[in-house]
């Protein structure tokens, strides 16, 4: 059999070497600059540096912002991608514009936004103040500030997969008398477990990595509302590198874990959906 | 009586998918939704589950207005077009599905819905594959899943959308003779979509014809195929023969053939169309003032019987297709050229088109 692409494998081997060499480069390269240069005074200022109580604050953050945001996009996520996947309404293609805005928008502008919205000199920055409510420079904009850039992302990796499926499995289930949260629970979610769990992954990684918009609501007091990444930069402002390379490993660990688990979801959605395949296969023979 | 509709109506946004529908189906009764696609045949079927909610009209299920109520509440059993299967739950949860969703107070107890679930899988004949997935079933073996989960929650009336669309020929004849067999015994007043006019003589008790969103004509297959209202009705339910003739004085002339229009036609004197199946030819060879001499074009053995194609002698007829047993025909086989005299057994008489 003539494979596709024989008798052409010198473009082809050109190709796959400038791919590597490029990922080599741009994403192999930094990642060991950092957990080398996390350890160049050796592990003892490395576990220093982690331990210290600025980074543990720090890390303590940005896992309770990402334990907030997370879930609740999650919900906002099936909830929206359920409205434009199973209905058509006014304002369906304007929904769907809306939840790629994060996507389009410069963090640094959604942080702003938020700013302007409620900061000291904001819409509703008076009335806030008056009640001694903080959300600038404080946890609750950060939590918001994340929730707003992750919006995407759960949203994005359902409609397609719930539009593909339509809204048969739900009729059945309805016709056969189960009740809204029935469907829901027993047919719609397993429907869209792998899809829901891959967004959740991406939507994790960027709410815990996430640097701009965090950083302008933030105000950088250390300690209290820095997360991981802008506690980084402080490091590095402060030419203390090692730190910040310590610290910066830890993001690069969370961010290792993440790839690791959305590669065992790809995967296991892959063969449950080749064993579906195989079975079907098996009958046919029969 | 099961089911009772009125002057339903439904639009999507400009179109209208069915304009005041009226139709009353007995209790026990298996009625074919017949049309070419897009007539509103699933749209009236969904309407009837509830699955769409009309802008007009009202629909009674055994007598209880149910217009408003929600699919849940209606107990109405849907077989879908693909089935709808639930992938991820084997055959038994799938057919179990319908009593595990019931409220506590009337869900049945494991043991009693375990058995519950066994008879209805016996009843499909598929005892042996409960614990398989639907992706491991054959086309016809998850039909069967589906109408099995359908039945299961005893309903007032079922509802099939194109029940045997996405089976391959043999497996189609074989189950809706099967369907038929179900039916009889279990005595489910049930609504079946098909745009097949085969499927629909094959099975149903009465056919309710479609055509953009109205219907054309109700009665049972005989019916339908022998006294056809209109043209359209003609053509749908099977081949026919369609001529030009004049009506006059309770004759028909074509060319120089004078035939006798069926009593109680109300069409008056003029232009009509005569619709004649092509089993319902008479041949001879000898000429007479109610034959219609025509001139064999094409004659074919189709095993058991012959085809022949023929060219009339009327000004601007099209061909005729008539069918013959060889014992219907003159002593010998038709070939092309032969002159063959013809006269309907039965014929209809239309408005012309």
């Amino acid at each position: 059999m003539k494979r596709y692409g024989e008798g052409r494998q010198w473009p082809q081997t050109l190709l796959i070497v400038a791919a590597l060499v490029a990922a080599g480069v741009l994403l192999v390269l930094p990642l060991l600059v950092v957990l080398t240069g996390a350890v160049a005074k050796g592990w003892t200022v490395y576990f220093a540096a982690i331990h210290e109580r600025a980074a543990l604050a720090a890390l303590q953050l940005t896992l309770t912002v990402a334990a907030i945001a997370v879930p609740l996009n999650l919900v906002f996520g099936v909830v929206a991608a359920w409205c434009i996947a199973k209905f058509e309404f006014p304002g369906r293609s304007a929904l769907i514009t809306l939840i790629d805005l994060p996507l389009a928008v410069s963090p640094v502008i959604s942080g702003l936004i938020y700013v302007l919205l409620f900061g000291a000199q904001g819409v509703f920055g008076g009335w806030l103040g008056e009640h001694g409510f903080r959300i600038i420079f404080a946890v609750p904009g950060i939590v918001l500030a994340t929730i707003f850039v992750t919006f995407p992302f759960v949203a994005r990796e359902l409609i397609p997969v719930m539009q593909q499926q339509g809204r048969e499995y739900e009729e059945a289930a309805l016709s056969l008398g189960a009740s809204g949260w029935q469907m829901f629970r027993r047919v719609t979610l397993p429907n869209i477990k792998w899809g829901l769990l891959y967004g959740v992954i991406l939507c994790n990684a960027r709410a815990m990595g996430e640097f701009g918009a965090v950083s302008v609501v933030s105000g950088h007091i250390r300690g209290k509302t820095n997360t991981l990444p802008l506690h980084v930069e402080i490091l590095y402002n402060e030419y203390n590198h090692t730190a910040a390379f310590a610290v910066a490993s830890l993001l690069a660990l969370l961010a290792l874990i993440t790839l690791a688990l959305k590669s065992w979801v790809e995967a296991r959605a892959r063969s449950e959906r080749q064993t579906a395949i195989i079975a079907r296969a098996d009958e046919d023979l029969l | 009586m099961s089911i009772e509709i009125r002057q339903l109506q439904k639009h999507f946004g400009a179109f209208t998918a069915l304009h005041g529908i009226d139709m009353a189906i007995e209790d026990g009764e298996l009625i074919a939704l017949l049309g070419p696609s897009g007539c509103g045949k699933t749209t009236l079927l969904r309407l009837i589950a509830g699955l769409e909610t009309p802008d007009a009209g009202s629909i009674h299920l055994h007598g209880h207005d149910v217009t408003r109520l929600d699919a849940r509440h209606r107990g109405v059993g849907f077989v879908f077009q693909h089935y709808a299967l639930f992938r991820q739950m084997t055959v038994f949860e799938n057919i179990a599905f319908g009593l595990r969703v019931r409220p506590p107070s009337s869900r049945p107890a494991e043991a009693a819905l375990r058995a519950q679930v066994e008879r209805f899988l016996d009843l499909v004949q598929l005892g042996a594959l409960a614990q398989r997935y639907p992706d491991q079933l054959s086309g016809g073996q998850r039909q069967r899943v589906a109408l099995a989960r359908a039945l299961i929650i005893e309903p007032k009336v079922l509802l099939l959308d194109e029940p045997f669309g996405a089976l391959d020929a043999q497996v189609r004849r074989r189950l809706r003779r099967w369907l038929r067999h179900l039916h009889d015994e279990l005595h489910v007043t049930t609504v079946l979509v098909t745009h097949d006019q085969d499927e629909a003589l094959d099975v149903a008790d009465r056919i309710v014809l479609i055509h953009q969103g109205q219907i054309e004509q109700v009665g049972s297959p005989q019916q339908l195929q022998d006294h056809p209202k209109n043209l359209f009705v003609s053509r749908f339910l099977g081949e026919i023969n369609h001529l030009p003739a004049r009506l006059c004085d309770g004759q028909l002339l074509l060319g120089n053939a004078r035939w006798l229009a069926p009593e109680g036609s109300l069409l008056a004197d003029g232009a009509v169309a005569v619709g004649v199946r092509p089993y319902d030819w008479q041949c001879g060879d000898q000429p007479g003032p109610d034959r219609l001499p025509a001139t064999v074009t094409d004659a074919r053995w189709l095993g058991g019987r012959y085809r022949v194609e023929l060219d009339p002698d009327i000004v601007g007829g099209s061909p005729i297709t008539a069918e013959w047993l060889p014992a219907q025909l003159p002593n010998h086989e038709p070939v092309s050229g032969d002159r063959l005299h013809l006269k309907p057994n039965r014929l209809a008489l239309f408005a012309p088109a």
